[in-house]
């Protein structure tokens, strides 16, 4: 296998993930977009963790999964709140913090 | 690429799978509905376990499938039913110029897509590297690693504590 197809798929998600943030409006959207991007991330810290013969991307992978899991955890939390307060997880509406 | 590489099984596997996660990828952001876009995200996580398992990771993959499509997709779950008035599809999930997202991730993917052809070529991943232990991945993350360890504890100890005081009724 070559370092670069893996290195090619983490690209194509990140993208996809970015595409997401950007087009969607539904908060819980947008934190799966965030899922997607932090996924490739992982993909690329263990191809290079198998290109160097080393352990220490596989440990920031993990490191990695875990803040993820603190993220969604607070996100959600936060996309609770802005819907009991509003009705609504759009995230246009949330413009109080405009100038 | 040579012809023979193509051949091994674990190329196959790899095209399969990255067909599959790409695929699940694009229904992820393009649906309509919610609970079908956690659907979708499933099988994108569980396709990259499956990459990690042909990157000799076995126990970042099994922590991925535990983790991710244990409780990720739990809570994403209940998220969606805890927040959204009918199940079905919605035509109000995208932003009114979310056509703009296109042109940046297709930049994006072009320059990176550049950049990795440039730096890493032609450059093949180790056949007959070692399956990394799950003893090997634990001497690291207590041993040179125990203060991001605790570190990161203390971020999932802040979680737990901040979840609980945004989503309490008072």
């Amino acid at each position: 296998m070559l370092l670069n197809e893996f290195l090619i798929l983490g690209a194509v998600l990140f993208c996809i993930g970015v595409y997401g943030v950007i087009a969607r409006k539904n908060a819980v959207m947008v934190l799966m977009s965030i899922e997607l991007i932090l996924n490739s991330v992982n993909i690329n810290l263990l191809a290079f963790s198998l290109r160097n013969g080393s352990t220490d991307g596989h440990t920031f992978a993990l490191y990695v999964i875990a803040v993820a899991a603190a993220e969604v955890g607070v996100g959600l939390a936060m996309v609770l709140l802005m819907y009991r307060n509003r009705r609504s997880v759009g995230l246009d509406e949330l413009s109080e913090m405009k100038g | 690429m040579l012809a023979a590489d193509m051949l091994i099984a674990q190329n196959v596997g790899f095209y399969i799978i990255a067909a599959i996660m790409v695929v699940g990828a694009l229904r992820v952001v393009t649906t309509r509905n919610v609970v079908h876009a956690a659907l979708w995200l499933v099988v994108v996580l569980a396709g990259a376990a499956a990459q990690y398992v042909l990157l000799a990771a076995e126990f970042v993959a099994i922590t991925q499938v535990m983790v991710y499509i244990g409780a990720v997709m739990v809570l994403f779950l209940f998220g969606t039913m805890l927040t959204r008035a009918q199940i079905g599809a919605e035509d109000n999930l995208n932003n009114k110029n979310w056509f703009i997202g296109i042109p940046v991730a297709v930049l994006m993917f072009a320059t990176m897509v550049i950049a990795l052809n440039d730096g890493f070529g032609n450059e093949k991943l180790p056949m007959d590297a070692p399956v990394v232990t799950t003893q090997q991945v634990s001497d690291q993350i207590f041993g040179p690693y125990l203060l991001p360890f605790w570190a990161l504890s203390f971020v999932l100890l802040a979680a737990v504590i901040g979840a609980i005081v945004l989503a309490r009724r008072d």
